[in-house]
């Protein structure tokens, strides 16, 4: 450790390898922008002396050492640039949701007692404005977009051009002044604070150091060959974590430009325009551009239709293995050859997918077809597993050894652990420092020898020594004959059907499973249009009989699938109902990124899973439903209970652990 | 009402100017129908003023009056202090006046962009020929058209349908590349018909937002025909009324809340 303990090559903060930049790469790409319908172009040597103007007139306007910068809006060049201005007057900066609405904001900025706050537009200035009561700290207000502003009251408000003009004025002022202060950064130091988005309780700030910063995003860009030329599309929210590292910690360590989209809308259009070699994106994102695809060659011609269908095919079969580099045969090569000029290039081209050399998914688990549709491309679509707790990298995928379930070995320099009860714990350079203003939740998070509970379970495949997660460590359990309870395990097989939404299965404590089952009403409302199949509500086509029935044969299925597995094959879904209502987050049945919350759901839907457990054939319950504006219904339904084929386990031979 | 010579101050501290159109005893005939009677109001510098009335009141005669489309069979219009004789539509919209259609004009064979770009034919100078070939002053002037045309759509918010033909738009959305084709022109007078006929709720929201940053942000004065009194009262400064032709009310939205003869029109009462 102790070369790491001077700084990777000196380099101890990222104002430091902006100015390294600055200085080596001055003229290649740092930051693009649509903007007019042009790309808007910064090298390095333009980009420091931007973020140079605004932290001269941060200090002009009065900021300290160790006041906390929030950042809110949209990803722009600006508000990096804010992020690293802040960094160089010794300020911290705190990235928040754009989405977040007033109440939510007021929580954050009050915990951290934001002193200034750099926002994008009007929107988020009203936002601000609206709580500001509550933010007994909170002084200056500073905003991009000066449209709608202009009858404000501006003592507080400051536009950042102007905020940049003035620091540039007073250049000779305060120029000693950065210096001091970006010359006292090191590697302790902090590098930035994110609010995790508190699936339990109230968001937590996570504090990083430049160490933590830095020295993951080196280990990362090493390991993936990231290189001066990688482009990326920096689009998702600039609070996670993840946009922070590839947008800023590895952008800064390798130099590669970071291309941010017009607006939230022409992100596919942009992605197309930049091609981005280096790519990140959530399943969801891989999903939906699947669909699109499938959804438009359903509209091409038939020859087309054909020659799609044919190279896919071909695709498919030989595709991730010339991908991983092993033996294919000379014809197979041949014709993947001439299906990549007819098919495979020009879809890639469309997805803007062209020049990807290294992709990342994580977040949650990824459909396998999904999965190697896009690996049959040719595309380096790889997973990770990640946390804000540890700046991002825990395990990765090398080239070459990709699976859809599972998520790699650990990332460089990150020791992991497996705890009796399947918890993984790791240990890392970028192990988080601590939670702002919460010492209880520290300890019960990280041990005083630095290893951090992630909360998830799982456990190391022999064969390959890559890690597999098996669900959230509180959720995983027993069955009654000692075998693992293992529920996101089987929900995610589930889910991988696109006309199941969500499901959720209980059986904890109890000798079998059963499931709950959402229905995709967009999927299935498709499939009843084609089918003639009339209905007038949600309700209505959740209860139709061959919805049932088609469902019934996805649970089979998937117990089919999850009898494979030696440890979890007592988790098969004995019986199902299919809801009547969509889970919803308005009801509190899930939290606002749509994760279930069990107990919750246990509770309310008690009724359901007793008829599920004791034989009855229907259940007929009434539901308290909330209305989005606040307003409360009850909804009443009678449910038929579907019956799923078990493939029968010799003896549930999983020892207990 | 307010009648100072130099204009007043808002509620919300916006300044309005002098007075930029002036209508003088305006009557309209066709053939024997009389589209507008006698009516007289001026518009003033940076406000946003509106006209309103039930169907058939005349209000769109009366914006094709200001437009120039319409000559008024007797009164006058005075425009930014002179009597405006007879012109053409090009000269209207050369003198900085340009408008929207309550049923919306555009060319749905053609993208967004292109569009938006129509909007700028009156600040082009270079010749025919020049354009085609597309060289020196052409290009030159294209570029500042271009950049012209992009700021609009970036204000107006529809860079995601930039390259759209506009026949595969929404009406609400064509309504605002209509909107932008009209800003794109950079209007001192900017004339809008109906601009939320037929719109939802949401999309009227957008719309006003919009209207009143142009007007915000760009200085420009307004006149605008409108059905939904709603809409109306939050966004004018001024209101003209009018009922069969007639002017029944003038001023503030309050002011003609307030009228008798406006609630009696609105709810129906007879009039003779």
């Amino acid at each position: 450790m102790a070369q790491t303990q001077s700084g990777a090559e000196g380099l101890l903060s990222l104002p430091a390898l902006l100015h390294r930049n600055a200085t080596q790469f001055a003229n290649s790409p740092a930051y693009r922008e649509k903007e007019f319908g042009i790309w808007q172009c910064w090298s390095w040597a333009e980009a420091e002396k931007e973020i140079e103007a605004l932290a001269l007139g941060m200090i002009n306007l009065g900021v300290n050492k160790g006041d906390f910068i929030a950042v809110i809006g949209r990803n722009r060049p600006t508000l990096y640039w804010s992020m690293v201005a802040a960094q160089s007057v010794g300020a911290i900066p705190v990235p928040l949701y754009q989405d977040a609405n007033a109440e939510e904001m007021a929580y954050v900025l009050s915990h951290c007692g934001a002193r200034f706050v750099v926002v994008t537009d009007q929107e988020q200035v009203d936002k601000v404005i609206e709580v500001q009561d509550q933010l007994h700290q909170f002084e200056h207000l500073i905003y991009l977009d000066p449209r709608g502003l202009r009858k404000y009251d501006h003592s507080q408000l400051h536009q950042y051009s102007h905020v940049q003009d003035q620091g540039r004025a007073a250049r000779d002022e305060f120029m000693p002044e950065l210096e001091a202060r970006r010359g006292e950064l090191d590697y302790d130091s902090t590098c930035v604070m994110l609010y995790t988005s508190g699936t339990t309780g109230k968001p937590k700030g996570v504090v990083l150091s430049n160490r933590n910063v830095i020295e993951s995003a080196k280990n990362a860009c090493e390991f993936d060959n990231l290189r001066l030329d990688d482009e990326i599309l920096a689009y998702l929210p600039m609070a996670w974590v993840g946009d922070f590292i590839f947008s800023i910690g590895q952008a800064y360590w390798t130099g590669f430009c970071v291309n941010c989209p017009e607006s939230a809308e022409t992100m596919m259009t942009d992605l197309r325009e930049i091609g981005p070699s280096y790519y990140f994106a959530p399943p969801r994102v891989f999903e939906t551009q699947l669909t699109n695809v499938m959804i438009r060659m359903e509209d091409a011609g038939k020859l087309k239709q054909r020659m799609f269908h044919h190279f896919m095919d071909h695709a498919k079969k030989v595709g991730p293995d010339i991908l991983d580099g092993k033996p294919v045969g000379f014809m197979d090569r041949m014709k993947y050859t001439l299906g990549d000029l007819l098919v495979y290039g020009p879809l890639k081209d469309t997805l803007g997918f062209g020049k990807v050399r290294v992709g990342y998914t994580a977040g949650e688990a990824i459909g396998p077809e999904i999965f190697e549709f896009y690996r049959s491309l040719g595309i380096n679509l790889k997973q990770l597993y990640g946390q804000t707790e540890a700046t991002v990298f825990i395990t990765v995928q090398p080239d070459g050894e990709v699976r859809a379930d599972t998520v790699g070995i650990p990332a460089p320099d990150v020791e992991i652990k497996i705890a009796d009860n399947g918890e993984i714990f790791y240990r890392s350079p970028g192990t988080f420092v601590e939670y702002y203003k919460n010492p209880e939740s520290t300890a019960d998070t990280k041990d005083p020898e630095g290893w951090v509970a992630t909360g998830d379970a799982g456990f190391f495949e022999e064969t390959s020594g890559h890690l597999r997660i098996i669900d959230r460590a509180k959720d995983v359990g027993k069955m009654v004959d000692g075998g693992m309870f293992a529920p996101k395990f089987v929900e995610n097989k589930l889910k991988f059907y696109p006309d199941i939404l969500e499901a959720v299965l209980f059986g904890n404590g109890k000798d079998r499973c059963v499931a709950f089952i959402n229905i995709d009403l967009t999927a299935v409302g498709n499939w009843a249009e084609r089918n003639n199949i009339a209905y007038a509500s949600y309700q209505e086509l959740a209860g139709h009989p061959k919805v049932l029935a088609s469902i019934g044969e996805h649970v089979s299925a998937v117990n089919k699938s999850v009898a494979e597995d030696s440890m979890l094959s007592g988790c098969q879904v004995h019986r199902f109902v299919v809801l009547h209502k969509e889970l919803d987050a308005d009801d509190g049945e899930m939290t606002r990124t749509r994760k279930v919350r069990r107990r919750i759901v246990e509770e309310k839907f008690a009724d359901i899973i007793a008829a599920l457990y004791d034989g009855s054939e229907e259940i007929s319950t009434t539901t308290e439903v909330t209305y989005e504006d606040g307003r409360k219904g009850a909804i009443s339904a009678t449910l038929s209970i579907g019956d799923a084929d078990v493939v029968p386990v010799a003896v549930q031979k999983v020892a207990a652990e | 009402m307010k009648d100072m010579q130099d204009g007043y101050t808002t509620a919300d501290g916006r300044k309005i100017g002098g007075v930029v159109m002036e209508m003088k005893n305006i009557t309209l005939r066709f053939g024997g129908v009389v589209a507008i009677k006698d009516i007289s109001f001026d518009i003033r510098e940076g406000e946003i003023r509106a006209i309103i009335g039930p169907n058939g009141a005349g209000k769109s005669s009366m914006l094709n009056v200001i437009s120039g489309f319409y000559v008024p069979s007797e009164g006058e219009v005075w425009y930014r202090g002179e009597k405006r004789p007879q012109l053409s539509p090009y000269k209207v919209a050369q003198q900085g006046i340009a408008r929207t259609f309550q049923n919306i004009a555009l060319f749905e064979g053609m993208s967004v962009l292109d569009n938006v770009m129509t909007g700028r034919l009156g600040h082009m100078k270079s010749g025919l020929f020049a354009q085609a070939l597309w060289k020196g002053k052409a290009e030159a002037e294209e570029v500042v058209n271009r950049e012209v045309a992009e700021k609009v759509i970036d204000f107006l918010e529809i860079q995601h349908i930039r390259k759209t033909p506009v026949g595969r738009l929404p009406y609400g959305l064509k309504k605002r590349v209509e909107l932008a084709r009209a800003l794109a022109a950079e209007p001192k007078l900017l004339l809008l018909d109906e601009p939320m006929a037929g719109m939802n709720v949401e999309e009227k929201e957008d719309m006003s937002r919009f209207i009143l940053d142009v007007n915000d942000e760009f200085g420009t004065t307004i006149a605008l025909i409108e059905h939904d009194m709603g809409v109306v009262m939050d966004l004018s400064d001024r209101v003209v009324v009018m009922d069969y032709g007639k002017k029944i009310g003038d001023g503030t939205p309050d002011e003609v809340r307030n009228n008798q003869q406006v609630i009696d029109a609105y709810l129906g009462v007879s009039n003779d």
